[in-house]
């Protein structure tokens, strides 16, 4: 095999790979020589992290991922799950951290890029998206112009595109300050007989380039996404892709239409690695050879090598199998919609991946092992220390005052500045914008499927299998607030580097979480995405295993929103009162700690009253609900009136009762005269219920003699991030 | 009542401006590609939201330069009824069919909300169905929807009535000149408008206020 003009393979060269010794002297013995550049390029790109899951496989294989509605699990680009009458939901959610750190604008815009094409990949047409986002502290001196570029991509991308944003989550924490999360979630709706896959099929059929052309940048993305940062982040800004969403949208009304003619055998979006990954995973998936001849790839910039072409994360584009007695009819689809159309090789029987540039052979290597037997770790962990269950947490000096504060911190007060970037409303079938307990897409005629991401990570840091738990059951909680049937997750697990065996600890028991509630809720594992070394200068985040979660509404008039509909309505407490206090926002913004366990979750606990609540949501029963998370009840009760013109009066409680976030809770109001029949229905199913006051024409809050004006409360939660971010 | 909606490519509002159509007026709408040489025999032709060519150049200045575009200003001329929204707002105005321009929001952001539109003219095809004065809630989504013309063009349009659209109530989400949101030409058949009222027709939309714009194309 020839070498011309490509470097002799070095150590350091090697090192620059990403890949260990030991990763390294595997390739070689695999090999049975000294790999070309190009080989090393592609190794390095499929063996990383970020596309071989080689620390946290081992884990991830326990989660359960079938259920009664889950047609497609993990494995492919994203899970599907049935919603009946022929229908098919498609989702995933993706991290595009390192990128986003870099370049915010671009990185998350191409985040949300990417998770689009993992969803209309596989034939359906995308109808929602979320992100869930963390961002450092407030007062560094890089958050606001982080949150500002992050938030002006994703909107960038996805409102050109044209998917309605309808959820997410935005979290502020020190840990972050050198590594944000940026995470981009997407739902597609598809035929459940018209799903399509990147399992390769047939041999010597055309291998076909489909979308953008190809160009320098992106090259090792994925291999960056799998290091930790340091202070020089910056220079790796040209290793940043460029979104272009105006290509993606013609990209996906061609795709639909390629897919409608029949001409697709199989197809796979070039995400991660670009040409490489999707080549690889075609050829792999299918145990076919694959042969690529790159004097056919289309390309945007001059004298491309080989190694820059199989490692290019170029974005906008896509590689499929050809049915090849329709190849005039597929070309001309892509050139209605004016995007590249180039045969560029060929399957085989041969079992090798052989890359061929200007007449020579640049890469010969056994696709199999490039795939889906890259190296599998079972990394050493430890047992995450159990802290102890928090008590004595002091009142507040002055209750309104703590309550008005609260409710205007950085991570509770509302997000408006923030989702009214986003197109929530094209497509004309959204039935719950941002701001409510989970985003709602109508799919069909009367029928919809609501969307929520959800992890509390500093639950997960304190704890991470009861944080594993909660960041499950809180999707869980949310989806049922607005009446829908939780079906399935997605899961986008951020963590720091898990060669150190306390973040592998924090992994391994995160997922025994998640797994746990999983099984508990009957609510499987169907796509996700890993990310780790998420760390700069050795110091990780918080963990943060982000979970988004689908449910299914059957009946869209029986929706349910949060804020209070009528006066004298009762409001009542589902799942009793609280004690917990540690890791609460109470304690970290009043009390300035960060200490204790966080609130355990009790799952029986938490199926029994979700069900009895969606049971009432079901019997049109009740007027609003609203699950209780962060903040604890007192957040609950005000966010439920911010959005009117009403108020509330509420027992005098304890502030223990009033901020703790013990789970498995919800606040519902009814009819004044629904309300002794809904408590002997808890009672009759065992389900801790209080009223605890009335929904008051008056527009104020009375906690027994406190008073607190709704407006007061209002402009504390609606000022925060306006303020911060003109400051 | 026919009607054709115009698709360029990056235009991603049209499905939900045929679902209005059809919806409220009872008829679908004709799709038609951007490189169709001339229109089907319709009533109405609009052009609907979204970002035509990414809004690359200048937002709408590809697309009015397509070949349907010539005929749809052709016909227009002749008196055909022509409706932009957003997107199509910019492309009509980029095709000289509407005086003015479309620059960046003073906040210089993307915004998705709803805003309140006074009714100021109810003399058109869109809004006879209502009441002159009347105020009604609408949603508005885009990033460059800053109404701007000169000194000139601004006293024709106040003075003869042609601002059909203006943004009430203090929710002017843009910067637009005198709050305007939507205008029609002097000879009456062609409406340009930022705000989305294919986004407000129906129960799940959570008001249906935009409704009876669409039922009054049927009266026009």
């Amino acid at each position: 095999m020839k070498h011309a003009a490509e470097p002799a393979i070095t150590p350091e060269i090697v090192k620059a790979h990403g890949l260990k010794p030991d990763e390294y002297q595997r390739f070689l013995d695999l090999l049975g020589r000294t790999p070309t550049m190009t080989e090393l390029g592609i190794c390095s790109a499929m063996w990383n992290e970020h596309c071989s899951y080689k620390s946290s496989k081992k884990h991830l294989k326990k989660l359960p991922t079938t259920g009664e509605r889950v047609l497609i699990g993990p494995g492919e680009n994203a899970g599907v799950i049935d919603i009946d009458d022929g229908q098919a939901i498609i989702f995933k959610m993706e991290s595009h951290n390192h990128p986003s750190f870099i370049e915010p604008y671009q990185g998350s815009a191409t985040g949300v890029g990417g998770i689009l094409r993992d969803v209309f990949t596989m034939g359906a047409r995308p109808i929602a998206a979320l992100n869930a986002l963390r961002f450092g502290s407030p007062d560094h001196p890089k958050t606001r112009h982080l949150v500002s570029g992050v938030v002006a991509g994703v909107g960038g991308y996805g409102n050109s595109f044209g998917v309605p944003t309808i959820g997410g989550e935005v979290n502020f924490h020190e840990s972050y300050n050198g590594n944000i999360l940026v995470n981009a979630m997407a739902v597609g709706i598809a035929d459940t007989d018209k799903i399509f896959l990147s399992k390769a099929k047939g041999v010597g059929l055309p291998v076909v380039y489909l979308g953008a052309k190809t160009g320098r940048d992106g090259i090792h993305g994925a291999t960056m996404a799998s290091a930790e940062f340091d202070n020089k982040a910056d220079e790796k800004r040209p290793t940043v892709q460029v979104g272009d969403p105006f290509t993606e949208k013609c990209l996906l009304e061609a795709c639909l239409e390629l897919m409608a003619s029949g001409a697709v055998i199989a197809i796979q979006d070039m995400g991660a690695a670009g040409l490489t990954s999707s080549a690889v995973e075609m050829g792999a998936k299918g145990d076919l050879g694959i042969e690529l001849d790159l004097d056919m790839v289309p390309c945007r910039e001059e004298n491309m090598s080989a190694y820059e072409m199989m490692l290019s994360e170029s974005q906008e584009r896509m590689l499929m199998v050809l049915r090849p007695e329709l190849e005039k009819q597929a070309e001309a689809i892509f050139h209605k919609w004016g995007l590249d159309f180039a045969i560029i090789g060929k399957t085989t029987n041969t079992l090798r991946f052989i890359i061929k540039h200007q007449g020579e052979v640049k890469a010969d290597l056994p696709i199999k092992q490039m795939g889906d037997e890259a190296p599998e770790y079972d990394r050493p962990w430890v047992e995450p220390k159990k802290l102890a269950l928090l008590t004595n947490v002091p009142a507040p000096a002055d209750l309104k005052a703590a309550i008005i504060k609260i409710i205007g911190s950085p991570d509770m007060c509302s997000r408006r500045w923030v989702w009214e970037q986003y197109d929530s409303l094209i497509g004309s079938n959204t039935a719950q914008i941002p701001g409510g307990d989970a985003g709602v897409v109508r799919v069909g005629y009367n029928k919809a499927i609501a969307v929520s991401t959800d992890v509390t990570p500093r639950y997960v840091q304190a704890d991470p299998y009861e944080g594993g738990k909660q960041a499950v059951a809180e999707t869980w909680r949310n989806l049922t607030c607005v009446g829908a049937e939780p079906i399935a997750i997605t899961d986008n697990l951020n963590f720091g580097n898990p060669e150190k065996p306390e973040i592998m600890g924090q992994i391994v028991f995160a997922l025994r979480g998640i797994d746990a509630a999983c099984r508990a809720l009957d609510y499987p594992v169907v796509s996700g995405n890993v990310s780790l070394y998420n760390e700069t200068n050795g110091k990780a985040i918080l963990p943060t295993p982000a979970i988004g979660g689908v449910g299914l509404l059957k009946d869209l008039s029986k929706m349910t929103t949060k804020h209070f509909k009528s006066v004298g309505d009762a409001i009542l407490l589902v799942g009793g009162h609280g004690t917990h206090l540690g890791q609460s926002i109470y304690l970290r913004e009043i009390l300035g700690r960060e200490e204790g366990a966080p609130p355990p979750v009790d799952l029986a606990t938490e199926k029994k009253n979700g069900d009895f609540v969606r049971n009432l949501i079901n019997h049109s029963q009740v007027t609003a609900v609203h699950d209780i998370s962060d903040g604890g009840l007192v957040t609950t009760v005000i966010e439920m009136a911010l959005p009117t013109s009403l108020g509330a009066t509420i027992d005098a409680l304890s502030h223990e009762h009033l901020f703790s976030e013990d789970q498995a809770r919800y606040v519902l109001t009814c009819k004044h005269t629904e309300a002794a029949k809904i408590i002997t229905q808890a009672h009759v199913a065992g389900v801790d219920i209080i009223r605890i006051g009335t929904v008051t024409t008056d527009p104020t809050l009375a906690i027994g003699k406190t008073e607190i004006a709704v407006a007061e409360l209002r402009t504390s939660h609606e000022g925060w991030f306006p303020n911060y971010m003109a400051s | 009542m026919k009607s054709a909606v115009i698709t360029f490519p990056g235009i991603n509002r049209e499905r939900d401006m045929m679902l209005a159509l059809e919806a409220t007026t009872g008829h679908k709408a004709i799709s038609v590609w951007h490189t169709e040489a001339t229109l089907p025999d319709v009533d109405l032709v609009v052009v609907p939201g979204g970002f035509s060519y990414g809004d690359y150049l200048r937002c709408g200045a590809i697309a009015a330069r397509s070949p349907i575009m010539q005929d749809i200003r052709a016909k227009a001329l002749k008196g055909l009824k022509v409706l932009g929204v957003c997107n199509g707002f910019q492309i009509i105005t980029e095709a000289g069919l509407l005086p003015g321009v479309l620059v960046r929001n003073a906040a210089l952001k993307f915004v998705c909300r709803e805003v309140k539109l006074e009714i100021e003219n109810n003399q058109t095809f869109f809004t006879n169905k209502m009441a002159k004065g009347q105020i009604v809630s609408c949603p508005v989504a885009h990033g460059e929807g800053n109404y701007l013309c000169d000194a000139e063009t601004l006293q024709a349009l106040e003075g003869e009535g042609r601002v059909v659209f203006r943004y009430a109530e203090g929710t002017n989400p843009n910067g637009a000149t005198n709050d305007i949101a939507g205008i029609v030409s002097a000879s009456g058949n062609v409406i340009g408008m930022m705000p989305h009222p294919e986004n407000m027709i129906e129960a799940i939309h959570g008001k249906m206020d935009c409704r009876p714009l669409f039922e009054g194309l049927l009266a026009a």
